[in-house]
């Protein structure tokens, strides 16, 4: 094949004139741009524990797509796996369909990393195909993306089998423009995968077709009584008469919102006293498309050029306050890893993570009913305690109590779905070492220190065999608490917990009832007594 | 191995001690002389009587304590003091929770959401703010605004012009405040008197149910109790209602739980 073919057979162009542009490898760029790694890391993409996109380095130790990761890795020592993303994808690819969009109209996203445009405005605008299709490789190449390939041909199909093409050319040119009307001939050599048709593909091999050329030959008649809708539509195609139009996507909005601070802010209520009108602007922005926002991505920036990112789940919508209050509440950190930040606050940047439409979320004439009062009257609360102040809990799986309840912030994902930060253990998976009975009304969120002694003032203790060195007698729950008779008591109840983990723990439990008739959950770790719940 | 199923406070004769504790019959006498605290104390005492008398609805309450909270339930604006009793405070939310009532639990750390499911509480409609700092009487009075029954510890100090406007708000909005601890302002006092665990031996068995004598002040200052295992007040407001005051069946054949037939027969009575 050549790149520059004689003029094709003269005919009518049915068509589209199309320019397609490619990104090869996009899932790697995104992948490597996201992660800030080198352009020569070797890394693979691996979807459900097999390779789905591996970067040149990877290809040229031999790992290809479809390989299960170990052998990949057998092939290539020193190779970077990370989970493929869609999301990340689309998301990289978006400022990359901007930036076109500045200087073309109409581009449609056929997928991220292979774009089409309809060829013939351009081309009058800049004089010329080749003139369109190097200003669409001078703005790619301005923001970094320099191996890009362009295909013009007629029709979405060709076009992008043009794009391909690049590859085979010896230089390093990034262009392949077929004449008008030369698809045809410029399609014929090609093989039938590239229809993405497996089963066609294999049915016309197996009548004696291996190209498209000798598809193409066939009578689009007996095409289509033969092979059906699917197979006159793969007919056309190889017959360079693509069906399919360029259909330009409209721009979405900008709906993110950023706010920038000169000189930078240090303190949090200048902060949010300042975010306040641009979180109005965000929230009604988003109105006016007629959309709420029920996830946004907070990014904060620093002077030192720290970043602060977290994304916020809201049990209803975003409002402006609800806003700033996610923001102050990312500053103040409910975790030592939240606050990293040393230096003043450069730059704000809101993103809707997940918008919905606005319908969906409409108050009712006479309000939602009660639970919207209580949203309101909780997020008073947040706002003055703080996001992990105000909390819903669920019973999870475990041996000790204290393991068995798992707060969940109000506002954040219920334990259980997918985005739920906290995994919770299964309650129904069999937990040996329970606690039978009824459950304790008091549950120490941090252990208490207790003394259980004998009848003569021998602290009790549990030898290695699981043995009581004498029955408790006295104990005394709390370190100010007095020291209280034993009425009955059972135990030791060995706990061993994860035996094969050096932080597993080892216990014993006992229950004690004293002579006022109240009854006690104690542990025994390491020769040490402590209260773990009171059934009180 | 079996031990004696009731603990020897059992055999403690009536009145209850804790009744001085409670109640106060008159407490301009225990104060100054002064006539402002003679005003103030009868000024308590007046809303003390007045407290849920016309305007009062009640909230569902489970039978075992509905007999003896005054009013025949727990009232919507009132406020009530749990002494000594975890269990006691969750059975108390469990009514307006188990028909479909937010409920709220502030300042306590330590409460055991599976002891109060077992209680009938429903977890997604249940309100945890186990840390509100110096913000206490802020964040209960916010969260009185929406949920029906609110659990806290009690307050170590609160003033009186601070607890009139929150008894106010509770009122206005129907809301009942439980408070753990000890705690004179609140309306009814509620607590354990007597306690016994069955099924634990010396060094055998486990806690398996537990009787109670429970006692409640009454706006006239007079105390009144009930005998109650465990289960009775993990019993639903509806289901349990015939149970009352009866032992669970477990308890009636259980060889531990065989002294305590005659020690807790159902009954109850009323102290003066």
């Amino acid at each position: 094949m050549t790149p520059d073919p004689p003029t094709g057979p003269p005919g009518t162009a049915p068509a589209t004139r199309t320019l397609m542009f490619w990104c090869p490898d996009w899932p790697i760029t995104a992948a490597l741009r996201e992660h800030a790694l080198p352009a020569e890391t070797a890394l693979v993409l691996v979807d459900r524990g097999e390779v789905f996109a591996c970067s040149p380095a990877a290809r040229q130790d031999g790992v290809k797509r479809g390989l299960r990761i170990r052998e990949a890795q057998a092939r290539s020592t020193g190779l970077v796996s990370l989970p493929y993303d869609p999301a990340l994808d689309e998301r990289t690819f978006e400022p990359v369909t901007a930036a076109v969009e500045a200087i073309l109209p109409g581009v449609q996203v056929v997928r991220p990393g292979l774009c089409a445009v309809r060829a013939q405005g351009p081309s009058r605008y800049y004089g010329g195909e080749r003139n369109a299709a190097d200003v669409v490789l001078q703005t790619l190449a301005a923001i970094g993306l320099t191996d890009v390939r362009v295909g013009i041909a007629d029709g979405p199909f060709a076009a992008e089998q043009a794009a391909r093409a690049t590859d085979q050319l010896d230089d390093d040119e990034q262009l392949v423009v077929i004449p008008p009307g030369g698809s045809p001939w410029f399609l014929a050599s090609y093989p039938l995968e590239v229809l993405g048709q497996p089963r066609l593909a294999v049915l016309l091999r197996r009548l004696g077709i291996r190209t498209l050329g000798d598809f193409a030959a066939l009578r689009a008649s007996d095409v289509r009584n033969r092979f059906g809708i699917e197979g006159a539509i793969a007919h056309r195609q190889a017959r360079g008469l693509d069906h399919r139009s360029v259909v330009a996507r409209t721009p979405p909005p900008h709906l993110d919102a950023v706010a920038d601070f000169e000189p930078p802010l240090a303190r949090i209520d200048q902060l949010a006293f300042a975010l306040r009108t641009r979180a109005g602007e965000f929230v009604d922005a988003l109105r006016e498309a007629g959309l709420v926002c029920t996830v946004l991505h907070v990014s904060l920036h620093t002077e030192s050029g720290e970043t602060s990112e977290r994304r916020w789940q809201h049990p209803r919508w975003f409002d402006a306050d609800d806003v700033v209050d996610r923001v102050r509440w990312q500053l103040q950190g409910t975790n030592a890893s939240d606050h990293g930040l040393t230096s003043g606050i450069t730059r704000v940047h809101l993103v809707p993570d997940i918008v919905e439409d606005l319908g969906d979320h409409a108050d009712g004439l006479w309000g939602t009913g009660p639970d919207e009062g209580i949203h309101h009257g909780l997020a008073r609360v947040q706002s003055m305690l703080g996001h992990g102040a105000v909390l819903t809990a669920v019973i999870a799986g475990g041996r000790l109590l204290a393991d068995r309840r798992v707060y969940i912030p109000w506002g954040d994902a219920p334990a259980g779905q997918q985005t739920a930060k906290v995994p919770v253990k299964d309650r129904n998976q069999p937990w040996p070492g329970r606690l039978p009975g009824p459950a304790p009304a008091t549950v120490f969120a941090d252990p208490v220190p207790a003394v259980v002694v004998d009848a003569n003032g021998n602290p009790v203790d549990v030898d290695t065999r699981g043995l009581l060195s004498a029955d408790p007698a006295f104990f005394s729950a709390g370190p100010d608490d007095g020291r209280r008779p034993v009425h009955s008591w059972a135990g030791p109840w060995p706990i061993n917990e994860r035996w094969w983990d050096p932080k597993g723990r080892v216990l014993n439990r006992f229950q004690l009832v004293d002579h006022s008739g109240s009854a006690w959950l104690l542990l025994l770790e390491d020769h040490a007594w402590w209260v773990e719940a009171g059934y009180d | 191995m079996t031990p004696p199923a009731a603990g020897p406070s059992l055999a403690r004769d009536e009145p209850s001690p804790d009744s001085e504790d409670t109640f106060q019959p008159n407490p301009a006498d225990r104060r100054g002389t002064s006539p402002a605290d003679v005003a103030l104390g009868l000024q308590a005492r007046i809303n003390s009587m007045q407290a849920g008398k016309l305007d009062s609805r009640r909230l569902p309450t489970v039978p075992a304590l509905a007999r003896i909270l005054p009013g025949g339930g727990l009232q919507s604006g009132g406020s009530y003091s749990v002494r000594n009793s975890t269990f006691l405070a969750m059975a108390l939310l469990a009514g307006p929770s188990a028909t479909g009532a937010w409920c709220s639990v502030i300042g306590m750390p330590d409460f055991s959401v599976e002891a109060a499911q077992g209680f009938g509480i429903n977890l997604e409609r249940l309100i945890l703010v186990p840390d509100p700092g110096p913000q206490w009487l802020t964040v209960t009075a916010a969260l009185v605004d929406v949920v029906s029954i609110v659990l806290t510890r009690s307050p170590e100090h609160l003033a009186p012009t601070e607890w009139a406007r929150l008894k106010a708000r509770l009122r206005q909005r129907g809301a009942a405040l439980i408070t753990l601890g000890n705690w004179k302002q609140s309306d009814s006092t509620i607590g354990v008197a007597e306690s016994a665990w069955e099924g634990l031996g010396s060094g055998t068995g486990h806690l398996r149910a537990r009787s109670m004598k429970i006692t409640a002040t009454q706006p006239s200052g007079r105390l009144r109790h009930a005998y109650v295992g465990l289960a009775d007040l993990q019993g639903t407001p509806a289901g349990a209602a015939l149970r009352g005051t009866a032992l669970p069946p477990h308890l009636q054949h259980g060889t531990p739980g065989t002294a305590s037939g005659t020690l807790f027969e159902p009954r109850l009575m009323k102290s003066s």
